[in-house]
Order: structure tokens, then C-alpha cells, then sequence
């Protein structure tokens, strides 16, 4: 095979690039371009899209072409965010896969001046029966855990959904979450021609060449075991020395730009500092601190060694910063120069390797747009695993204990969630995690979200809806919105199909955005997530942050014995793309469309209520229905309700099955005292209330159905995970 | 009283240990790890964390560094030393502390609330504490399962230098004689597993851990 095909270039790509350079290109030159012309850098398939999405806002601080996206939060402070996939490195080595996946998120968010404080993740495998699904989620947990918990980072929340299309392309979303002094904050653009480039942290060795080519833009095949050594290996420990050596060089004002090493290493990190800042670069590969000698300038350009990273440094400077890395003990050198010719030399010993016009090798990728074609009927498959004539009472047993509903203590527990100090609520604990932040004299809460069974159904509304359920999540704890960073994991976007799903959710996002008066402040597409047995279902991974006055009303807490219930907001329960359709091996294409400002107006009222104290405990219907919010809220207090849905099938005119189980946005379910519920009304947000809690019993009646489980038997279906992973 | 945070590369908690001691009312210096002195210092925290990476063996590296000869010259002279997990497996490597933190039963990093039970004891640190006393603490590690021979867990049980025990049905990790936390023959120095330095403020926990810092003050002032 041609040398650009096996780096993963079309012919028409590396015509183009002898166009552009005239000539053809070198080893070094062509292995630069494979990279940097890749998906995974240059967004090829998706910058077009992406450029409709909203991403101005008042407390925008940095916005997408940054390493990360940052809001004001007062006082000086900024929180800085971002997501990002290390899908197939985790398919083929997970523990490692997942440990470099948050490793790399983190030096995004270490690059811009902050500090992390938070990891969060959204996890996606298939089903639990298979034994590859349990050595992947055992992999994958232990290397977020070894990665955040070495680094002294919490992880504070995440989810996890099991589905059959991911069986053999399993998604591994991590966000961090960063606080900066705002006028503390570094860009990655490099400035000021004669300026030195410092690289600094773990040396550079031969792992990892290639991933962001071979790896992370082509489907996944049989045999990609072969494909382990383009996974990167992780060490914390020395990223934790780079994080603390960043922290201490930016409160010195020692630097001029920062930028972390990841996908694709040297070549797209100092390409990109050079494009941003409008200068050329020189890197002599001769003076990079190298594991093996004989490293040809290739390996060295492209190598994806972990915890490294770029800055660039007055002259006069360099001495200090060499000081300082040498301090916390971690290796670094001068291996270049800002120059103003707008070209990148690499050069070896003095001795001119090669050169590439900037622009043609960052921003010169021919952007490709898209051939969407709805699908005809619904391309996944369906299981049966409930058992036909199951009453109500089963059902919702079976729904709490689904594998994506059930409690993921499991690996919750395995994540230092409290170092920092600043934890208020963890996953599990509320629907959003929530953190102090005294240096602002209020709390951030976060929440990540992303339901790809009900995008499978309607793109466009199912990404609409994952918005809407992180905003959900936010108001439960009384935060309100400030920016959105966003994952998009889709299949292969040159088929048809992937692409209208790619192009719908984008679009989804976007009214998503626009409908909640909220920027989009950075992200990360992930393409190609699909095998011979085809795509996965499309997840758009959305990672919201909010702000909220005290973190004393950041509810979270469970109802209490004498509490009235009632459900708030303009809920429409349906069955279509739900748990209960899933079970039954149902699901088809096609979900009920969404007002977005009367869900808005529910979630502010919401927000509002938790914020003033009258409401201490919200939690807002989602996977499995109100039967499921009910029992969940039953099994954290220990006590039962008594609860009719009638009235929320009089108002929708609904089946019985449709209360009790339907999905949906804008669905609230509130508890504490009749009268503080009831001073909420008069908003125009629908408040209906079903009853009480009371007794050892989940009691809910709707219509002619009823559901009547113990609280004791709901808790053990819910709990019942740890036993079905680790077999 | 002004407490020193030994930092090492690698440490987590050193910050979280200094607000810890600034809530109990002190002051706190971090002591990065090549100080050779410690003048002006009342009381040591070995924080948390993973010193060099632990590879090798958790706590075996740092054992040398500058800073940990004066942490014995300082202990051997009876200043207050508290070592929290990573701290704890430190002052065992040091010899500082009787016995050996293992990986946990299970292998994997375990991160709950959980309670200890304060054992009898005249160390300065649990002065603020009754025995049999309950306290609300976090456990967060994956090498904390406490191991001595049979002759030295012997001794330690009848010298009273068993500090805290986790309680009934709450070992997480399999250490001997549920024991959490162990204290020098001196009892001086302290080292357990579970994080008093995140039991200080009720907005993220519990404060039980308030009472450990406050311990040595009264003692020292």
C-alpha cells in the first residue's frame, strides 16, 4: 500500500498536499500531515456543522479554539472546562486507554492557567452478560480511578449506560473541570519572534505513534489487540509534577503561551501555537529529552508520550523556567524558537529534516461536507429481557435494576471524590455533583449527560433532550447554567446514516443552546466509532457547568416520612425510546417532540425553589419513568409513598403504563411541605400533587394499574450491580 | 502554634491538611521535601497523597528525603507527628511506626464515609477524644491494609498504641484487628489511614476530625 494511505490519507489529500508544497514530502513532512490532516485533528468531517453552534455569552472567558473552554464565575475567578473521548484506545487496552484518556483531559485544562478540581465521566459499554463488557468496565474504571485519584483530583460524578451497539467500541468520556485567576489565564498562541520553546515533563519515547491516524480516525476491526502499542501509557505521577511546576512558572509570570501534548503530539502542538500566534516555529528534534537514542525525527514529531508540555518563553526567562521544572523533578529543554516565517522547520542538530508552510499543515485539511440520508427503518437491533406479562410491580422492579438505571456505586466508589476539599455532593448523592468554591463565595455545580438510545430514536430530539436533562440536573441542585462543552461520538460520518445523525444532533444542539440562552465554550467530536457489526448509537456527551449562591441550598436530599409529592413541569410521559421499550425489544425510530421554553420555565422554577430553601428535595423524571424517580427517592430515605398518577393521565390523556414508565423531558418530581409546593404555582408551570410519603412501600396507582413493591425490594434490585460486574 | 505540611511530589492532601489545622485555629508552612530544618515548627502532617508516584512501594521513597530526617530528629525530641494514609505508610517505612500498610483485600481504591472507634490511649492526639468514642472519618485508599507480625501486634495491643479501630463491619481493606490508625511507644506520633483532614467542615462531611487537629495544641502551647 502507498505510504499516505497506510497513515491514513486519501489520494486526493496527499495530491493536495504536493500541491500545496510544491513538491512532494518527505518521511517527517508526510507523517506530520497524516496527523494533523487527520479526523481526529482537523475535524474534517464536522468543523462545517460545528460552526452553527451559539458560543458567545456575558461570562465567557475563553470559547472553542482554546485547550478548553472558561466562564467567569466573580470575584477574579474563572472555571475552566472540557470533555474529550478516549473511545479506542479504551476498546483496545482499557485500563491505560482510560487512564491517559483523563490525563490528557486534564493538561487540556492545566494548559490554560487552572487548576482541576473535578473529573467527571460518561461511560458507555454493552451489556453486562458478555464477558468482554465486564474486562472492559473492570479496565476502564480502575484507569480513571489509578489516573484521577494518584493526581489528587476528584471525580465527582459521571454516568454509565450499558447498550448492545457499544459491545464492541465502548465510549470513555472524561470532563475536568479547572479554576483560574482570570488574569492569570494563558492562550496557546505562540507571540514575540526570538521567544525560546521549552518543552517540559516525560520524556518522549516511541508509545503512542500514530494514535491520533491509525487509532482514533478508522473504524475498530478484528485483531485491533495488534493496534496496542499506538495506545499511550499513563503516569500520574509525573503529571502531577508537570501541574504543580504549571501552577508554580504561571504565578511567577514566567510564561508567554502554554499548550499541552496530546493527539499528535509535537507536531500539533507547536503547529498549533505557531497558526494561533500568526508566527513560524523551529523545533530541533536533536535537543528533545528522548526514552530511546535513536529516535528518528518522525517518531520524535509525532510520538503521543504523555504528560508533556510546550511553552513559550522570553529569553530572558528561560533560566527561571528551567529552574522551576527542575525543582519538581521533571525533565525539560529548550527545543526551538518562535520565528516569523510562518513556516514550521523541523531541524536535527542544526540540519534542516524538513518544512511545512503553517497554514497549509493546520488550517490547509480540505473540509469535507456531509451526505445525510435518513434511515429508512431502525437500524439497531432489539432484545427481549423482560419477561412478557410482567405486571407493573415487576417492571418497575426490573427497571430499577436495569443496568443503566441500577446504582453505580460500584465504580463511584472506586474515585477519590473528597480530595480538595471542596466536594459538596458526589455522583449518587444528587443529580448533579456540586462544589465549594469559597474563593468566589459560592458553589459550582456540573453535570454530564447523554441518553444515545433515545438519539438513536429522533437525533435531533434526543440530543435536545440530553441538553435539557443536564440543565435538569443543575436546577435539582439550585445551579443555574453558565456554558456547555460537549463530546460528539458518532460512527463513521462518511455513511449516510452516521452523517444525518451527525448533522440532526448538531442541530439539536444548537436549538438546545439557543433555547437555553447557553454557549457552547469547547468540545470534541469523536468519529468512526463503529465496527464490522456497525455504528454505535450516536452520543452527543454534554457537560454542563452553573453556579449557585450557597452551597448550603444545594438540596440533594432525600425526601422525608409526612412529605407531599408532586410532579412539576410540562412532562408528557411516552414510551418511545424508553427503558421499559428497551426491555421489551421495541424500540423503533421516532420520539415526541419537545417545547423547549415551557421545559426552560420548569427548570428555572425549580432552580428557584431549591435555591430559596422552600424546596429541599427535586429530582427530575428520567430513564425508567415516574415509577423509577419515586422508588429511587423510596430507597435513598428508606421510606415508602402513596401516590396516584391519575392526574397526570387526565392532563395528557395517557395509558396507565405511559405514567407509570413514559420517558421525557421536563418532568420534576418535588417533595417537603404542601403549602411551600403549592407557593411555587402561578408561574404557568403545571404542579400536580400525587400524595405522600409514608410506610415501607412504593404505592403508586394509575388508573387501573398500580404499582406496590417494598422499599427493602427496590433497594436490592437497584443495588444490584456489583454482583453482575465483578462474576 | 504553627504546624509544618511536609510536600513531596506527588502529594494530594497537603492543602487540604493545611485548612484542616487553619479551621483547628493554627497556622501551617508547607515543608517542601529537601528543608533540612524545621525551626519555628510545633507539629509535623505527613499528608496524603501518592509521594513519588509509591512506585517501588508505597512511602519506600520518600522515607529519604532531607525533609524526613528532621521529621525524626523533630519526633524523636517529642514533637507531635501525624502521618494521614500516604503520611501513615510513610512513618511505617521510616520506622517511626510499628508495622506495614498492604494492598486492601479486594485490590481495588475504596472512597467512603465510614466510623472509627477511638481506642485507649495517652497520645497527645486523642486528647480531645473519649475512648470508645465513635467518629465520623473518610477511608479512601488502596494500600491500607495495617500488618504487623504477631509478636509486634502484640506489643502494640498491650502498650496501648492502637489509636483508632474501624468499626464493627466497617474494615474496609483487611487490616489486623480492624486497627486504622497506630501511635509510636511515645504516642507522639500518630498515623492512620482514613482522612481527618476531610471531616472538618459540615458543607463536605463530617467535622469529627476537628477534634484530632485540635489535639496536640493544648499539649504544646
Amino acid at each position: 500500500m502507498a505510504k499516505h494511505r497506510e497513515l491514513g490519507l486519501t489520494d486526493d489529500e496527499f495530491e493536495l498536499i504536493k500541491k500545496k508544497m510544491d513538491r512532494e514530502p518527505n518521511a517527517v513532512e508526510l507523517a506530520m500531515f497524516s496527523l494533523l490532516w487527520s479526523e481526529h485533528c482537523a475535524y474534517k468531517h464536522s468543523k462545517k456543522l460545528l460552526g452553527k453552534l451559539p458560543t458567545e455569552g456575558p461570562r465567557v472567558v475563553m470559547g472553542p479554539g482554546e485547550n478548553a473552554g472558561a466562564v467567569d464565575i466573580g470575584s477574579g475567578y474563572s472555571i475552566a472546562f472540557k470533555v474529550e473521548s478516549h473511545n479506542h484506545p479504551s476498546a483496545v487496552e482499557p485500563f491505560q486507554g482510560a487512564a491517559t484518556g483523563v490525563g490528557g483531559i486534564l493538561r487540556d485544562v492545566i494548559a490554560l492557567g487552572a487548576r482541576p478540581i473535578a473529573i467527571l465521566d460518561s461511560l458507555r459499554f454493552g451489556e453486562l452478560d458478555s464477558e468482554r463488557t465486564r474486562y472492559l468496565v473492570d479496565g476502564v474504571v480502575r484507569g480513571i480511578g489509578h489516573y484521577g485519584n494518584s493526581m489528587g483530583i476528584p471525580t465527582v460524578g459521571g454516568e454509565i449506560y450499558f447498550e448492545p451497539p457499544y459491545e464492541q467500541n465502548c465510549l470513555v468520556n472524561a470532563m475536568c473541570v479547572g479554576i483560574a485567576k482570570t488574569d492569570e489565564m494563558v492562550r496557546a498562541a505562540a507571540a514575540g519572534t526570538g521567544n525560546k520553546v521549552v518543552l517540559f515533563g516525560s520524556k518522549t519515547g516511541r508509545d503512542g505513534i500514530g494514535g491520533a491516524s491509525v487509532l482514533a480516525s478508522a473504524e475498530l476491526e478484528e485483531g485491533d489487540a495488534d493496534k496496542r502499542p499506538t495506545v499511550q501509557i499513563g503516569d500520574p505521577f509525573e503529571e502531577s509534577k508537570v501541574l504543580e511546576c504549571c501552577q508554580e512558572l504561571l504565578a511567577n509570570d514566567l510564561l508567554v503561551s502554554l499548550q499541552d501534548l496530546g493527539a499528535a503530539g509535537l507536531t500539533s502542538s507547536a503547529g498549533e501555537m505557531a497558526s494561533a500566534g500568526g508566527t513560524g516555529i523551529d523545533i530541533d528534534v536533536a535537543l528533545v529529552p528522548l526514552r530511546e537514542a535513536d529516535m528518528e525525527p518522525f517518531e520524535i514529531m509525532v510520538s503521543e508520550s504523555q504528560e508533556r508540555m510546550l511553552a513559550v518563553v522570553d529569553p530572558a526567562k528561560v533560566d527561571a523556567v528551567l529552574a522551576i521544572c527542575s525543582k519538581w523533578q521533571t525533565d525539560s529543554a529548550v527545543i526551538g524558537e518562535v520565528t516569523d516565517t510562518g513556516v514550521f522547520r523541523i531541524l536535527k542538530g542544526g540540519e534542516l529534516e524538513g518544512e511545512i508552510a503553517i497554514d497549509a499543515l493546520v488550517d490547509g485539511c480540505p473540509l469535507y461536507d456531509l451526505d445525510p440520508a435518513e434511515p429508512a427503518e431502525w437500524i439497531y437491533g432489539n432484545q427481549v429481557t423482560l419477561r412478557e406479562g410482567a405486571d407493573p410491580s415487576e417492571i418497575a422492579l426490573s427497571l430499577l435494576g436495569a443496568s443503566s438505571i441500577a446504582s453505580k456505586r460500584w465504580a463511584f466508589d472506586q474515585y477519590d471524590s473528597i480530595v480538595g476539599s471542596r466536594t459538596v455532593h458526589r455522583a449518587g448523592s444528587a443529580d448533579a455533583a456540586v462544589l465549594n468554591i469559597p474563593e468566589s463565595d459560592r458553589a459550582i455545580a456540573i453535570s454530564i449527560d447523554g441518553n444515545g438510545r433515545r438519539v438513536a430514536c429522533a437525533p435531533f430530539q434526543g440530543t435536545i433532550e440530553a441538553a435539557l436533562e443536564c440543565a435538569a440536573n443543575l436546577a435539582c441542585v439550585g445551579a443555574e447554567p453558565l456554558g456547555v462543552t460537549n463530546c460528539l461520538n458518532f460512527g463513521n460520518p462518511e455513511k449516510p446514516t452516521v452523517a444525518w445523525q451527525l448533522s440532526q444532533s448538531v442541530l439539536g444542539l444548537t436549538a438546545a443552546c439557543e433555547g437555553l440562552g447557553l454557549p457552547v465554550v469547547g468540545g470534541n467530536v469523536s468519529l468512526y466509532n463503529e465496527t464490522p457489526s456497525g455504528p454505535i448509537y450516536p452520543t452527543p456527551v454534554i457537560g454542563m457547568v452553573g453556579e449557585l449562591p450557597d452551597p448550603a441550598k444545594a438540596g440533594g436530599e432525600s425526601w422525608r416520612d409526612g412529605d407531599w409529592v408532586a410532579l412539576v413541569g410540562p412532562f408528557n410521559p411516552s414510551l418511545a425510546g424508553s427503558e421499559l421499550e428497551k426491555a421489551r425489544g421495541q424500540l423503533g425510530a421516532g420520539l415526541p417532540d419537545t417545547e423547549i421554553p415551557p421545559v426552560r420555565a420548569a427548570i428555572e422554577l425549580v432552580r428557584d425553589g431549591v435555591r430559596s430553601g422552600s424546596i429541599r428535595t427535586a429530582k427530575d423524571v428520567s430513564d425508567g419513568g415516574i415509577s423509577t424517580v419515586l422508588s429511587e427517592l423510596a430507597l435513598e430515605s428508606g421510606v415508602g409513598c402513596d401516590v396516584s398518577l391519575d392526574p397526570v393521565i387526565a392532563v395528557h390523556d395517557c395509558s396507565d403504563e405511559d405514567a407509570l414508565f413514559g420517558e421525557g423531558p421536563g418532568g420534576f418530581i418535588l417533595a417537603g411541605d404542601r403549602q411551600s409546593i403549592e407557593l411555587l404555582g402561578g408561574k404557568g408551570v403545571q404542579i400536580e400533587m400525587l400524595g405522600r410519603v409514608e410506610g415501607n412501600e412504593v404505592k403508586i396507582k394509575a388508573g387501573e394499574s398500580a404499582v406496590e413493591i417494598l422499599v427493602a425490594e427496590a433497594k436490592a434490585s437497584f443495588e444490584s450491580l456489583p454482583g453482575r460486574i465483578e462474576v | 502554634m504553627i504546624w509544618g505540611v511536609l510536600q513531596f511530589p506527588g502529594s494530594c492532601d497537603e492543602r487540604d491538611a493545611q485548612n484542616a489545622c487553619e479551621l483547628a485555629g493554627a497556622d501551617t508552612r508547607l515543608i517542601w521535601q529537601d528543608e533540612t530544618s524545621l525551626d519555628g515548627i510545633d507539629g509535623v502532617i505527613v499528608p496524603g497523597g501518592f509521594s513519588y508516584g509509591d512506585y517501588l512501594r508505597v512511602g519506600a521513597i520518600a522515607q529519604f528525603a532531607p525533609a524526613m530526617a528532621a521529621v525524626k530528629e523533630f519526633a524523636a525530641g517529642g514533637g507531635p507527628v501525624l502521618g494521614i494514609c500516604n503520611g501513615f505508610q510513610v512513618l511505617c517505612e521510616s520506622g517511626l511506626l510499628p508495622g506495614a500498610l498492604l494492598t486492601n483485600e479486594g485490590t481495588r481504591f475504596i472512597c467512603r464515609q465510614g466510623d472509627l472507634v477511638v481506642q485507649e490511649s495517652s497520645s497527645p492526639w486523642l486528647s480531645e477524644m473519649n475512648a470508645g468514642e465513635t467518629i465520623s472519618i473518610p477511608f479512601k485508599h488502596q494500600t491500607g491494609r495495617y500488618f504487623a507480625p504477631p509478636e509486634m501486634l502484640e506489643s502494640i495491643e498491650s502498650n496501648n498504641q492502637v489509636a483508632f479501630r474501624y468499626a464493627e463491619g466497617q474494615n474496609p481493606n483487611g487490616s489486623l484487628n480492624d486497627i486504622a490508625g497506630v501511635t509510636n511507644e511515645a504516642g507522639n506520633v500518630l498515623g492512620l489511614m482514613p482522612h481527618p483532614e476531610h471531616a472538618v467542615d459540615p458543607l463536605t462531611g463530617s467535622i469529627d476530625g476537628l477534634k484530632l487537629f485540635r489535639g496536640p495544641a493544648g499539649v504544646v502551647a
